[in-house]
């Protein structure tokens, strides 16, 4: 089988965007059968989904995390190793808010990324960039009492991957968001500003409008770069989904 | 406010959302565990073998409790749950095969398991329930045609055995659902 080539890929893409902006232009969440992401194919219902009026519904509430399920070395991920992972060292703070603007506090948030080489450590990362042994690329932490998150890690690398022939992913952060319901839910990811990847790139494209893509990129702060240290990027989080308590009033 | 797009959980978060006993939800040695386990499957009817689930059913006044993901301070490790508490929160990866396995106490309140399903290729999760009582009825269920209904309950298989296999497409595709 052959790969279809970027060309195809950018071709599709641009089709997808023309619609969206033909019609509602305000589609935030990509939807989940989108061609030119090959995998989505087989892996999206084609029935619409069935709405759940039911105001006592379990999903109106979620689980808790606490004290218990972090500890403090989790939000820094250069650490944990014998010694210092290669690449940039980064911070990456915000704030996760609910979609009424409040703050979503003492909710666990998780991240996963590549190393400063764009190489996972994981067993089925097939790229032949080096594995850094001071670096796995996961961690958590659980937001403060003003919706805050913080972590230390390294940038992340750009990588390949096989949706088609010369596909390479823009340098992304993996994020994982509890809100207080289980319908807020979010898995994410966050990217870098400026990468001049995003364009090629069919998941980040997904998301068809530009606003709501504008949304995944992370802005670069200087406030937040530490001197002789790291440099400091702020990227927040707004959580999708009613709560038990959220109203329309709010909004 | 606008909400943050979803993006795919992707390929590789096995060494990062996983962690030790996810899907033993119910506190180790109670007496009253059920066993929920399945398959799930894309739209040729392959297994998926990079798909990830997330179990949520509320508990004694319907809130959840820390614990699920304890950590252990001296070693920066998993310690485990704790063996008493139920959290009410469960995390499962797919095997190479597709099938996943879980622990847990039968709902109380909800006739229910919340589901959270994510998987490579899947640019926003898909949410379902898992209803274990064969009678139980709501709104949801009477609204849906039976053949779809059925998605939505499980197979006794034993008496403490249920089977609940989810497609994400295809003639038996598992119905999903929307909150808004
Ligand atoms: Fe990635």
């Amino acid at each position: 089988m052959t790969l279809p080539t970027q060309h195809d890929i950018s071709q599709e893409i641009a089709q997808l965007v023309a619609t969206d902006t033909a019609t509602s232009g305000t589609a935030h969440h990509p939807d989940r059968g989108y061609a030119p992401y090959r995998s989505s194919l087989l892996r999206h219902p084609r029935q619409p989904l069935v709405a759940v009026g039911d105001p006592d519904a379990a999903e109106l509430r979620g689980p808790v995390f606490g004290t218990t399920d972090v500890t403090e070395l989790d939000a820094d991920l250069t650490r944990g190793h014998t010694g210092e992972p290669l690449g940039e060292r980064i911070t990456v703070t915000g704030r996760v808010l609910d979609r009424g603007g409040r703050p979503v506090c003492g909710q666990l948030v998780e991240v996963w990324q590549a190393n400063a080489s764009g190489r996972y450590a994981h067993q089925r990362d097939q790229h032949p960039a080096p594995l850094d042994p001071h670096f796995t690329g996961a961690g958590r932490c659980l937001t403060d009492d003003q919706g805050r998150y913080a972590f230390t890690t390294i940038k992340p690398g750009a990588y390949p991957w096989r949706n088609h022939h010369n596909a390479w992913r823009p340098a992304h952060i993996h994020f994982s968001l509890f809100g207080t319901a289980f319908t807020q839910r979010l898995v994410t990811q966050m990217y870098f500003p400026g990468d001049p990847l995003f364009p090629y790139d069919p998941i980040l494209q997904s998301v068809t409008s530009s606003a709501a893509r504008a949304c995944l990129v992370a802005t670069y702060d200087h406030d937040l770069t530490v001197p002789e240290w790291s440099l400091g990027y702020r990227w927040d989080i707004v959580l999708d989904g009613p709560t038990a308590t959220w109203t329309e009033e709010d909004h | 406010m606008h909400p943050t797009p979803s993006q795919t959980v992707g390929p590789f978060y096995g060494y990062a959302l996983p962690f030790p006993g996810g899907g033993e939800i119910a506190p180790a040695g109670h007496p009253d565990a059920i066993t929920v386990h399945g398959h799930v499957y894309d739209g040729a009817g392959a297994p998926i073998p990079d798909a990830l689930l997330e179990f949520w059913q509320p508990g004694d006044g319907r809130a959840g409790r820390p614990g699920s993901l304890r950590r252990d301070p001296a070693t920066g490790g998993f310690a485990g749950r704790d063996g008493v508490t139920f959290t009410g929160f469960g995390r499962i990866a797919t095997d190479a095969d597709g099938h996943w396995a879980i622990r847990t106490l039968p709902p109380s309140g909800a006739p229910y398991l919340s589901v959270c399903v994510f998987a490579r290729g899947l640019l926003h999760h898909l949410f379902t329930r898992a209803y274990l009582d064969p009678d139980a009825t709501d709104p949801l269920l009477a609204g849906l045609a039976p053949e779809r209904r059925a998605t939505l309950r499980t197979d006794r298989e034993g008496p403490r055995t249920h089977r609940f296999d989810i497609r994400l497409q295809g003639p038996e595709e598992t119905v999903f659902l929307d909150f808004r």
